[in-house]
């Protein structure tokens, strides 16, 4: 049986093998043979192109945590995606573009789930993600070894574009948290003249980040950081760690974490003696009106460093306007713009690099795409001018500190949060 | 077992430097070690209550209800819809006790219900099979509930309708966690007078002992279990309201962490022995709570609330090293 289907393949083998060698001996000698019209060439790309025949769509992904207590984060973001579409007129060079929603979950695990759907469809050109840095850390490599290009519209861990740790597909648009630590910090001890302030995060990248360039910034600006303590995303009972930071009586405290947790730190902390007059301070994981819910009136009163949505670019009004129109709602968090962006960055990047065949067929190579990425120089966004350093840093940070004046999110957010600096 | 020993002795002696090194400090003021115990006992009395639940299926079927996680969310959750209704109409805050009982009579029903038809549907028919199967089963009925709820009502963060008298405080303690502690008591003692003085409790505790005799003697085996997982979803019931009371969120996620936590009370104090569950959940939440600040504090480790699962779990270990069948034994049968 073996040694029956074995002769005719070698047969094949054989022909496959002489026939190649005809074509290059044919090929070898003498100036190529160019035909009358220069035959087109597909572009060649090391990491890979993506074929997109007449009428099928140009595909992106939006990795996003679209489900869960911190749902509003990604769907907000997610809102942005759509409404930049829009604004392309749904397509990109004469083909539809077609968006993939993936959730996130704001953990790795999610992370992981999503990047590994993503990277299995060999469609896919580029994905607006994700939402939580530590998602991040587990998809970028997924992605960067699919060829894939990701610009994240809300990670802001510094650890992402930490040189040492970065991975060449992934940029974002956020801002990162070297910057809104410092903000926050400066903040604290200039306007609020805190001079003892506690910490803390919930074990995830961006909050034990954010928490730790707070602490150095704070320090170095003359204050005392007197205790930086941690919880569990999923711990509901803070009271004992919120006795302990009370026992070295801080003047505020930073906890730059999400929205269940972050509700439930806020609560507790009212019911703790020693910390009935302690300023409390949150970071943009919590700009949302899902977490004004969860910590209800405690909330008030509480301070959020956040991107400034007063210091974005003219066209900012224009996209509130769309948003409302659309969704029927103000915006629901804090990264859209930072999202419209990203997706408008990828379409520019997509618009350089792409190759239309004579067929139709649109050619968009890889590598190319990520370089033009990078190259992106002065790109006029929502969020201001952006550029694109090595490590993957395209914001033009602008972070303000906002303070919730009111636990009734109907008026989110012109009624809900106030801008109190700069 | 010499090796058992030398690590008990070590983590002894760290206890107790660690002790000795906070107490020596005197960070912490006495009204804040009292609050301490305070959080861990209002935390260890839900424990408590969801731990009977497995620990009565224990008893009687020596099988794990691993979905009854599942069956304390379900009653919370759905106790939050009858809050928010009482709580527009203002009944909430005219007539609050009134309306707590009712909630938790709502929520009891709800879980005991539930917890009834997961006997009859997903058990029942497994109940000659070998102990792994419903051990398996459970995990998927957990899954099952979790996601129906997820499916139901979103996986969003349902924020509880606070009760205006229980904000304050009595004698420095908030009003909220002597209820919680009182209720959760105080559901235990009706548990205990169910099933010394009541014929089905009775049935139980003879079902416990020996499900063959007791069928021999005319005990009608499936009532008897059915009101095993009744009673039990009736505690994880009360307990979901008691939850929402003190933390005021409900999730469809949020029976993973507190099932996990009762179950490791019901094995602290003995699985299947009643007094022990109650017992293993207050010890639990006081550990959670007071451990993390008295034993590592004074040994100088960072962020020590982040361990205190560690804490908890060591603990169990340690307990289950040198009396492998928990703190009370695992008395079964008669003494349910």
């Amino acid at each position: 049986m073996r040694a029956r289907r074995f002769i005719p393949v070698s047969l094949m083998l054989a022909f496959i093998l002489v026939v190649g060698l005809a074509c290059q001996q044919a090929g070898a000698p003498g100036p190529t043979p160019t035909p009358a019209a220069p035959a087109f060439q597909p572009p060649k790309d090391e990491i890979g192109v993506v074929e997109i025949k007449p009428g099928e769509p140009i595909v992106l992904a939006g990795a996003l945590v679209i489900a869960g207590p911190d749902a509003s984060l990604g769907t907000d973001s997610m809102r942005g995606i759509e409404i930049a579409i829009d604004d392309l007129g749904g397509e990109l060079l004469g083909h539809k573009i077609e968006l993939i929603k993936e959730d996130t979950g704001c953990n790795p695990e999610g992370g992981q789930a999503a990047a590994t759907k993503l990277a299995a469809n060999a469609k896919l050109v580029a994905i607006v993600g994700t939402s939580c840095s530590s998602e991040a850390r587990v998809m970028a490599p997924v992605i960067n070894d699919a060829g894939m290009v990701m610009v994240s519209p809300s990670n802001t861990a510094p650890d992402l574009t930490d040189p040492a740790k970065h991975v060449e597909a992934y940029l974002r648009t956020a801002h990162n948290d070297k910057v809104q630590g410092k903000v926050a910090a400066e903040f604290a001890f200039n306007v609020l003249k805190v001079k003892k302030a506690a910490t803390i995060h919930d074990g995830s990248l961006y909050a034990e980040q954010l928490a730790n360039v707070f602490a150095e910034e704070f320090k170095k600006l003359g204050g005392e950081v007197v205790a930086q303590e941690a919880v569990g995303p999923d711990d509901t009972d803070m009271r004992p760690v919120l006795t302990r930071i009370a026992t070295q009586q801080p003047e505020l405290i930073y906890y730059p974490i999400f929205t269940k947790a972050g509700g439930f730190v806020t609560r507790q902390s009212k019911e703790i003696r020693g910390l009935e007059n302690t300023k409390l301070m949150g970071a943009d994981g919590l700009f949302s009106p899902d977490f004004v819910e969860a910590a209800g009136e405690a909330a008030v009163g509480m301070y959020l460093s956040s991107p400034d949505v007063t210091a974005f670019a003219g066209g900012y009004q224009d996209f509130v306007a769309k948003y409302e129109k659309k969704y029927g709602e103000k915006p629901i968090s804090i990264f859209h713009a930072h999202a419209y962006d990203a997706t408008m960055m990828i379409a520019e990047a997509i618009k350089k690099v792409a190759v239309q065949g004579p067929d139709g067929t649109l050619y968009i190579p890889r590598k190319a795409l990520r370089r033009a990425l990078y190259e992106t120089k002065d790109f006029q966004g929502l969020t201001g001018k952006l550029t694109c350093d090595p490590n993957g840093d395209c914001a033009d940070p602008k972070i303000a500190v906002y303070q919730i004046v009111s636990a009734d999110t109907s008026g989110w957010p012109d009624q809900v949060v106030k801008k109190v600096y700069p | 077992m010499v090796i058992a020993w030398a690590i008990g002795a070590l983590v002894l002696l760290l206890v107790l430097v660690g002790s000795y090194r906070t107490l020596a400090a005197g960070h912490y003021t006495a009204g804040q070690w009292f609050d301490f115990v305070v959080f861990g006992l209002a935390q260890g009395g839900i424990y408590a209550l969801i731990a009977l639940g497995y620990t009565m299926v224990y008893g009687v079927l020596r099988m794990i209800n691993f979905a009854h996680g599942e069956v304390f969310m379900s009653g919370a959750f759905s106790a939050f819809f009858l809050a928010n209704a009482l709580a527009r109409r203002g009944f909430l805050a005219s007539n609050p006790v009134l309306s707590l009982v009712l909630l938790m009579a709502f929520a009891a029903l709800v879980s005991m219900t539930i917890a009834v038809i997961l006997e009859r549907v997903a058990y029942r028919p497994l109940r000659g099979a070998p102990r792994l199967v419903p051990l398996i089963t459970a995990v998927g009925a957990s899954f099952f509930l979790q996601y129906t709820f997820r499916g139901l009502f979103g996986s969003g963060v349902r924020v509880y309708p606070t009760v205006p008298l229980l904000e304050g405080t009595i004698f420095g303690i908030q009003t909220k966690l002597i209820v919680v502690f009182l209720g959760a008591l105080a559901t235990l003692g009706i548990l205990w007078a169910f099933l010394t003085f009541t014929r089905t409790g009775l049935a139980i505790r003879a079902v416990a002992e020996d499900m063959e005799a007791a069928a021999l003697m005319g005990v009608d085996v499936n009532r008897a279990i059915s009101s095993t997982f009744a009673v039990g979803g009736a505690m994880a019931g009360v307990a979901g309201v008691l939850y929402a009371l003190v933390f005021a969120q409900v999730q469809f996620f949020m029976g993973f962490l507190p099932g996990i936590k009762a179950f490791t009370s019901a094995v602290l104090g003995g699985i299947g022995n009643l007094p022990g569950a109650a017992l293993g959940g207050l010890v639990l939440g006081l550990v959670e709570s007071v451990g993390p600040s008295l034993f590592l504090d004074g040994l100088g480790i960072p962020a020590a609330h982040q361990l205190k699962d560690v804490i908890a779990f060591t603990i169990l270990v340690l307990i289950l090293i040198f009396r492998p069948t928990g703190i009370l034994g695992e008395r079964l049968g008669s003494r349910v």
